[in-house]
């Protein structure tokens, strides 16, 4: 567990890069039970206007905790995370598409010990989440 | 499109979901999470009972709720034009395997914005206790015809 008060706002304490392919899409409908169409069949995707098989945003917003989880060493410690989706996350058909994830401290109350981490997750040279922010017990 | 009428509206409560530690484990490693998140004796050793869900874990018992405001008249959600666009997981305390819980959805809001629609939903999640458990709030933006 990380000491609160060795902190500093703007330390980067974890950083990480995910590589999604069709695989990952099709794996995480099955464990998340959303199965739309859009996140594996290109025929349907491009049907509705888009540019292509798109991530789930919920399993960008997935797996862009996870390198805070690993250096808290508890998901127990996460008291709130919340997101806002901003650009889809295109997924080719083969291949893969390359995320990107810094997570940064943000703001710390060192008499609750709760601390704030802000997450940038990139894709393509773009941030594809907007107020990505955790709230974690340290 | 989406009828503002629902605004306030509480759909009944889900039926009893059990969280199972294997259902956690597919469910992290689907979202990329560490083989050491997913460890039972870490897991104890941290004080836990069993194995802590991931924390978007909750977007399961979300989608429960959500497949009632899809199938309701009254709510004429039109979901082929929705798009995700905020989700929020406030925990009280974290989803452990074994935990039996059930899901309750409430309307918090629909707005107008630009020929789109806003929707705001709350899903809380509640323990065998009935004691909170989380949070989950989830905004959808309804496409306008011409957007």
């Amino acid at each position: 567990m990380p000491d609160i008060s060795e902190l500093v706002i703007g330390d980067v304490v974890a950083e990480k890069n995910f590589n999604l392919d069709r695989d990952s899409l099709v794996r995480y409908a099955g464990a998340s039970g959303d199965f739309n169409p859009i996140h594996y069949r290109d025929d349907v995707a491009v049907s509705v206007g888009l540019p292509g098989v798109l991530a789930h945003g919920m399993l960008t917003m997935g797996l862009s905790i996870d390198p805070v989880v690993s250096w808290l060493g508890d998901s127990g410690k996460i008291l709130e995370y919340g997101v806002r989706f901003t650009k889809p996350v295109v997924v080719p058909a083969k291949g893969r598409a390359v995320i990107t994830v810094v997570a940064r401290i943000a703001e710390l109350d060192q008499e609750t010990k709760k601390a704030r981490i802000d997450l940038q997750t990139s894709f393509d040279g773009n941030n594809v989440l907007g107020k990505s922010q955790v709230w974690v017990q340290l | 499109m989406v009828n503002s009428n629902i605004q306030g509206k509480r759909y009944p409560k889900s039926a009893t979901y059990l969280v199972g530690r294997e259902k956690i484990r597919e469910f992290a490693r689907a979202t990329f999470a560490s083989e050491e998140s997913i460890d039972l004796v870490a897991a104890e050793a941290a004080g836990h009972r069993d194995l802590v869900a991931p924390p978007t874990f909750p977007i399961v018992l979300q989608e429960f709720g959500l497949k009632l405001v899809i199938a309701d008249p009254e709510a004429g959600l039109d979901f082929s034009r929705v798009v995700h666009g905020e989700q929020k997981f406030v925990f009280k305390r974290p989803i452990v395997a074994g935990d039996l819980l059930t899901s309750e959805l409430s309307v918090t809001s629909v707005k107008s914005l630009g020929g789109n629609h806003m929707v705001v939903f709350d899903t809380e999640i509640f323990d065998e206790s009935n004691s909170l458990v989380c949070t989950a709030i989830s905004t959808l933006v309804v496409r306008g015809e011409d957007a």
